[in-house]
């Protein structure tokens, strides 16, 4: 497979990433060398194989859909973890 | 502690003055929780005083910084959270501190869990104690070292695809991954969600039976946590090994491996025939597939779960509009490995590409979850080298990362099926490094698995020695 420097612009763009011209040709080349790498994959006859997406054995686990407050100690160690406030809000930028 | 030698707080006192010292010369802690290590060690004195004492009270721990911990701060050895103070505490860590176990320090580790060596660390390299021009092994290189070195009793640590038994067997101690399931992820970092586990390092395997029966168990937090009884871990250690079939997997002992490595793993078969164990040759035939189904899964689930680090609510905040805040934040606070796993991840995740790596991915991991399968037929365990090869010079691997993912070739097809596996000591090559032997049990059989290990432990010595730092 080739993977050209647009490529890895276009994957870092989507992963929210911004990367040097050093660093696309560094990741192009690690990329192109892993990818070749799992190419070993098609060797294994996987037809009509069902995906194994967990292996906890469980399936469907729910619980109740209720608001459960939170205590004052840890709201409030909840908001100093914010890195803008204002009074206890978030402060986030503007979407538009 | 119980009877009353010695109290938590000098026991404490002891230990953090042994983190000061050897500490920065490892390069094993991030912090050092020292005040708070008090406090909690005059709790566990009080404690021990009116008669509510439990083996684990008192005694001082670690814990890799890729889990939550209340108060003291859990980087992931990342910039990304390098001022994180979690507002609560990962489900293992309280259950330990609702014994009073006293928690000392946070360990250095691969930046998020991303490695096999502990290079990526945005505090640096861990040092091997025995070596330390070498890696300890990763991704819980930190708490394999601090372990190691006598700088924490046990350590609580995360393994992926062996985070926790590859630097075990790299720094000469236990290393133990359980079922996934079995222990509560809630409080990790999360890696890659369909196979993260926690799980206990220390000296002894008897000291992991003692940490899981307190650590294991369903937790409502956890939605993959498993409701099975825990069982009593410490109490069957000696339980008969006699009789017992173990599965030498020949796919194990191929080229790559060190022939220190494979004759020191060829001893410890021996001891376990004993002990009364009848080996078997057997097969399981997409072992080779393990690592490049491995690097698929891991980055697409990695790469999903690393896009909540915006540092929007936490974290460190970007600059610009609102996507140039994304993408400063995540620039600057994620090292090198952490950017490349998410690229490699949002590639194979990517539109066209899904049926072809992720997909097939799951489908492979299904080959190699039939393969232990249809081992259990006949085999009770099976015994395999942890490592290829011992623990090798910082920097050594660094410029190839397929080479250090190949790293993990017999620890990720166990993680991938989901079942127990113990990394133990079994012997030193001939520069005095240690090596590792790895005992993997159908899912659930922890107990079994613990057993073999221990009886192990108490006909050999290997777990006894120690670095040489003074």
């Amino acid at each position: 497979m080739e993977l050209t420097p647009d490529h890895i612009r276009s994957i870092a763009a989507l992963a929210r990433l911004s990367l040097t011209d050093a660093e696309v040709e560094k990741y192009r080349e690690q990329l192109a060398g892993v990818f070749a790498y799992m190419e070993v994959l098609n060797e294994v006859d996987t037809e009509g194989v069902e995906p194994t997406g967990q292996v906890s054995g469980l399936a469907d686990v729910l619980r109740p859909d209720r608001v459960v407050e939170t205590d004052a100690t840890t709201r409030a160690a909840l908001i100093a973890l914010f890195p803008e406030r204002a009074g206890d809000a978030l402060v986030v930028p503007p979407v538009l | 502690m119980q009877d009353k030698k010695i109290s938590s707080v000098e026991l404490t006192t002891e230990y953090l003055a042994r983190n000061a010292k050897l500490g920065p010369v490892l390069n094993a802690n991030i912090t050092v929780a020292d005040e708070a290590a008090l406090a909690m060690a005059r709790a566990a004195d009080a404690a021990i005083a009116s008669g509510d004492a439990h083996p684990l009270t008192g005694v001082p721990f670690g814990v890799k910084d890729a889990i939550c911990t209340r108060d003291i701060l859990s980087t992931g050895s990342a910039h990304m959270l390098d001022s994180y103070v979690a507002p609560y505490d990962a489900t293992v860590i309280a259950r330990l501190r609702g014994r009073h176990g006293v928690l000392v320090s946070k360990h250095n580790c691969d930046g998020f869990g991303h490695g096999a060596s502990n290079e990526n660390s945005h505090f640096g390299p861990v040092k091997n104690p025995w070596d330390l021009t070498r890696v300890p092994g990763g991704s819980s290189g930190g708490s394999a070292a601090a372990v190691a070195a006598d700088l924490c009793v046990y350590a609580i640590a995360e393994d992926t695809g062996g985070s926790i038994r590859y630097p075990a067997s790299l720094s000469g101690i236990v290393g133990f991954r359980p079922s996934y399931g079995r222990n509560s992820r809630y409080g990790i970092m999360p890696m890659a969600s369909s196979l993260d586990v926690v799980g206990p390092m220390a000296h002894t395997v008897e000291d992991i039976a003692i940490l899981m029966e307190t650590m294991a168990g369903l937790d409502p937090h956890d939605a993959t946590s498993v409701p099975d009884v825990v069982p009593a871990y410490a109490k069957e250690l000696d339980g008969p090994v006699a009789g017992m079939r173990i599965g030498i997997p020949k796919e194990y002992f191929g080229d790559g491996i060190a022939p220190d490595v494979a004759a020191a793993v060829q001893g410890a078969i021996k001891e376990m025939e004993q002990l009364g164990c009848t080996v078997h040759e057997i097969s399981l035939p997409h072992t080779n597939y393990a690592i490049a189904t491995y690097y698929v899964l891991v980055p697409c689930e990695d790469s999903s779960n690393l896009a909540r680090l915006d540092g929007m609510r936490y974290g460190t905040r970007g600059t610009g509009s609102l996507n140039d805040t994304y993408i400063s934040a995540r620039n600057a606070g994620f090292p090198d490995e952490v950017k490349r796993r998410i690229m490699i991840g949002t590639y194979a995740l990517s539109a066209g590409h899904y049926e072809a790596y992720y997909r097939k991915a799951q489908q492979v991991r299904t080959r190699i979850i039939e393969d232990f399968t249809h081992a259990w037929k006949s085999v009770d365990m099976i015994l395999t080298p942890t490592a290829p090869i011992t623990a090798f010079k910082i920097g050594e691997k660094a410029a190839d990362p397929l080479q250090l993912y190949l790293a993990d070739i017999f620890v990720a097809p166990s993680s991938l099926a989901g079942v127990p596996a113990l990394s133990v000591p079994c012997g030193f090559d001939r520069d005095g490094l240690p090596i590792g032997m790895q005992l993997i049990g159908p899912r659930m059989a922890e107990s079994r698995v613990l057993q073999l290990g221990h009886q192990y432990q108490r006909v050999t010595d290997w777990h006894t020695r120690v670095p040489n730092l003074d």
